[in-house]
């Protein structure tokens, strides 16, 4: 049991992670999530269904991890007034996670201090729920001005920058408002969710495969990670184990998706100090892999590559095309050229003196605010699920993970350089252990009824879950994904405390968090 | 009437005009392109500020709804300024007419004429960025100015004179001697010539980031017309910062007056000259970071010290 309480029942899930689910009263919610943090767990996600159909008013789901594994409970709550004991409290990271939920389904946070709203920016009337089953999306449509109280930070010479969320260059939308004295920021509030897309309502509607398809485009950079943790969780729910083959593959496809993603961000952060040459050559290379992923597998994002039971495409081994010669090739022309590139970027005076202090997070503040992924690693906060929860084939890699203690921008550059030389270390492994011909999916048809399936995944940015609930017949009920910028947004808020605007753009690619993904 | 030689110097000068305005943008053209190449990557072309002047002289302007004529007129007045001061320097030939109006001084003040209204447009409407461009425009130019009118001084001091025409006729046409003061000039100026024209370490102009912004940030709010004007300004500012070096620096090659004899070759030598600087210009900004804007100080403070060292040099050994 990963962990124990008089009124907590939990039922291990089957499938590939180690996870547990089980439901408990409201009251019981604040010490078990005390317990768990206590023990140096984290809250992961946190959402919330309508299962008035099934006669328990509305449900708050709540994902938490500790070094066991994951730990899903449920919160039954009353239809009439469905709200729960504040857990922002415990972990300061629920705060937007519960203000969403109450947007989305009108479930709310007793004694919350923070009761602004998030995600709506008033394209829908605040008295309507867009993800009660009830929800009428025509009559709930309106136009009314989007007003929100950010947080107004008083004395002598303060003055607020707005920028956003259309930006002077091409960047998807999102709102910073800046409290500066001088060049020097005082405080940073963010606002978010011009992106909103109803992810999570679509899915209601749609089958179990079509709705890898919508998994895989939650966020167009980690299309890898949120279609592997849907599969993982349609397997859970299903029971079903994939082919050997395909969770090599997958792991490949993952890898290659960090390798991609790495290599971007480190040519973005050189741009962002002006560093042009930098830039270029990094997506020089990125373009390399990606040019590889179309040749190889039909997409240059590996885009719908995954699918619940498998994955929909194999690399072809033999002949002049053999896709294993191609890549241990572009591993050993990654290898060189990254090494050479790390080399300039490390002795580049310029570019360090810009790099490092900057946007620092000490590790105790990552600690308490919940940092993960990336970003948390440079703050030695030691959380990765291909190391902590290896599923297959990860059990058989031995991933090293990369983490640092520093916290600023140089040491997230550091732990981007070491995870991008372990993804070619890793990707070389799997390449000599694609081995086996046991086929590449095992038709996944109908999910059980009433089933709940949980799937997580390590991104390139961090944890990528993926929750699905099914109904009576077995069709999806509701599929939460969440994205890890939900825990790394906040301690952005942090980490620009202090340092002067224009180094803002410089501390937020280091984190390079999604503005879209999963509504945020 | 006039005399033959000053019907000579209004044509001189009318050809000078004419052609640095035109040759501006493809001296940015030039930078651009040369930057692309050390970033391994295949460039628009030498053309392309060129068309990008033609697409923005297409567009619809739009206006703030709150901006005052000042923000209206001050494209024209910056464009105005930077013509003006790219008339006034020895660019093909000395002794133009229009050169004996204003000395190095007063080429200063015509920089900084533009400055004032640039910054006073930037914050006229009154956003965020247009404030926090014209701040920072101001912190880096308060520390550039000195500067350069140490670097001046030096070669006033050469050669008795701050009259450019003087300058250039000093160094270039009378017997060639190695003075080690203008070494540091020399430096002090690069200096100065890389934060004055945006260009990295102090700026960038190639930046979408808005908050990292200076000259950038100011001119956020203009479009078409108006931007076109203040884009090809910026090239004449820097074509100009680049025909003062070559004209206190290496000045060789550049024509008397009434010499058309001379003509063809001045230009071949300018044209040599605006390569090899651009070219360096581009060699430089690929080597470097941009520095935080605080060490700015620091680095205009080191142009301000080298361009005294220079003077001092010149006092000590008459150099």
């Amino acid at each position: 049991m990963p962990i124990t309480h008089p009124n907590l029942h939990l039922t291990q899930l089957a499938g590939a992670i180690p996870a547990w689910l089980g439901e408990i009263k409201p009251d019981d919610l604040q010490p078990i999530c005390q317990n768990v943090r206590d023990g140096g767990g984290r809250l992961v996600a946190l959402w919330g269904s309508d299962t008035r159909e099934q006669g328990k008013g509305y449900t708050l789901h709540i994902a938490l991890v500790n070094e066991t594994g994951l730990i899903c409970l449920s919160v039954p709550l009353p239809a009439g007034q469905p709200g729960y004991p504040d857990v922002s409290q415990i972990f300061p990271v629920a705060n937007r996670m519960q203000r969403a939920a109450y947007d989305l389904l009108g479930i709310y946070a007793h004694e919350g201090h923070d009761h602004r709203k998030w995600l709506r920016h008033g394209a829908w009337h605040g008295g309507s729920f867009p993800l009660r089953k009830d929800f009428d999306a025509v009559l709930s449509r309106t136009n009314e001005p989007d007003a929100y109280p950010f947080v107004q930070v008083e004395g002598q010479g303060v003055h607020e920058i707005a920028v956003g969320p259309v930006h002077a260059g091409i960047i998807e939308p999102g709102h910073f408002r800046f409290s500066v004295v001088g060049e020097k920021t005082l405080r940073l509030e963010e606002r978010f969710g011009y992106a909103h897309k109803g992810i999570e309502k679509r899915f209601e509607s749609l089958t179990v495969q079509h709705a890898a398809k919508l998994a895989g485009r939650v966020s167009g950079d980690s299309t890898v990670a949120y279609a592997w943790a849907y599969a993982m969780a349609a397997e859970s729910i299903a029971a079903v184990t994939p082919p050997d083959r395909a969770v090599w593959l997958r792991a490949l496809f993952l890898e290659r998706e960090r390798i991609a993603n790495h290599l971007g961000d480190l040519g973005y952060l050189g741009n962002d100090v002006a560093l042009s040459f930098g830039f270029a050559q990094f997506w020089i290379l990125k373009e390399q892999v990606l040019r590889n992923n179309a040749a190889l597998f039909g997409h240059r994002y590996l885009m719908d590559k995954i699918i619940p039971g498998g994955v929909a495409a194999d690399l072809v081994e033999s002949g002049a095309q053999s896709g294993k010669q191609t890549l241990f090739k572009e591993c050993a022309m990654l290898e060189h050229e990254v090494r050479l590139l790390r080399g300039i970027y490390e002795e580049h005076a310029g570019v360090q003196d810009r790099f490092i202090g900057a946007g620092r997070i000490e590790p105790k503040l990552a600690a308490r605010l919940g940092l993960c992924g990336l970003a948390g690693r440079a703050s030695s906060q030691s959380w990765d699920a291909r190391v902590q929860f290896p599923c297959a084939p990860y059990d058989k890699l031995d991933v090293q993970m990369a983490t640092y203690r520093n916290g600023d921008v140089a040491a997230r550059v550091i732990v981007r350089f070491d995870e991008l030389f372990e993804s070619l270390r890793l990707q070389r492994e799997i390449l000599a252990n694609l081995i086996h011909d046991d086929g590449l999916a095992i038709p996944l048809a109908k999910l059980p009824a009433h089933g709940f399936g949980v799937g997580m995944v390590e991104g390139w940015r961090g944890e990528v879950l993926v929750a699905i609930h099914t109904d009576a017949d077995g069709n999806l009920t509701r599929v939460h994904p969440h994205d890890p910028s939900w825990q790394n947004w906040p301690v952005l808020e942090h980490a620009v405390i202090g340092n002067i605007v224009p180094d803002f753009p410089l501390i937020n690619k280091s984190f390079n968090l999604s503005y879209s993904g999963q509504d945020l | 009437m006039m005399t033959t030689d000053q019907r000579l110097g209004i044509l001189f000068q009318l050809y000078q005009s004419l052609l640095v305005v035109l040759l501006a943008p493809l001296l940015t053209g030039w930078v651009n392109q040369c930057r692309a190449w050390l970033q391994n990557r295949t460039g628009p072309g030498l053309m392309q500020p060129y068309r990008t002047l033609r697409k923005l002289f297409h567009k619809d302007a739009v206006m703030a709804y709150n901006a005052s004529p000042l923000f209206r007129v001050t494209p024209y007045i910056l464009f105005g300024c930077m013509w003006l001061a790219a008339a006034i320097i020895p660019i093909i030939a000395v002794d133009l007419p229009f050169s004996p109006a204003a000395d190095v001084i007063a080429l200063v003040g015509v920089f900084a004429l533009a400055r004032v209204f640039i910054a006073l447009a930037a914050m006229d409407i009154g956003t965020a960025f247009g404030t926090l461009g014209a701040r920072r425009e101001m912190l880096v130019s308060f520390l550039a100015e000195p500067a350069l009118l140490m670097v001046f001084f030096t070669a006033s001091l050469i050669s008795h004179s701050t009259q450019l025409p003087r300058i250039v006729e000093a160094l270039a046409h009378h017997q060639f001697v190695l003075y080690p003061s203008l070494a540091f000039a020399g430096l002090a100026f690069v200096i100065v010539l890389l934060a004055e024209n945006a260009r990295i370490p102090v700026d960038n102009p190639g930046t979408h980031l808005e908050l990292t912004m200076i000259h950038e940030a100011m001119i956020l709010e203009y479009s078409a017309r108006h931007l076109a004007l203040v884009e090809w300004a910026s090239s004449l500012k820097l074509f100009a910062y680049i025909a003062i070096g070559i004209a206190l620096f290496v000045p060789y090659g550049i024509a008397e007056v009434g010499n058309w004899g001379a003509l063809p070759q001045a230009i071949i030598a300018l044209l040599v000259k605006l390569t090899l600087a651009g070219a360096a210009l581009a060699l430089l900004e690929a080597l470097l970071a941009k520095m935080r804007i605080f060490r700015a100080p620091e680095f205009l403070g080191t142009a301000f010290l080298l361009a005294v060292l220079g003077l001092l040099i010149h006092f000590l050994l008459g150099a």
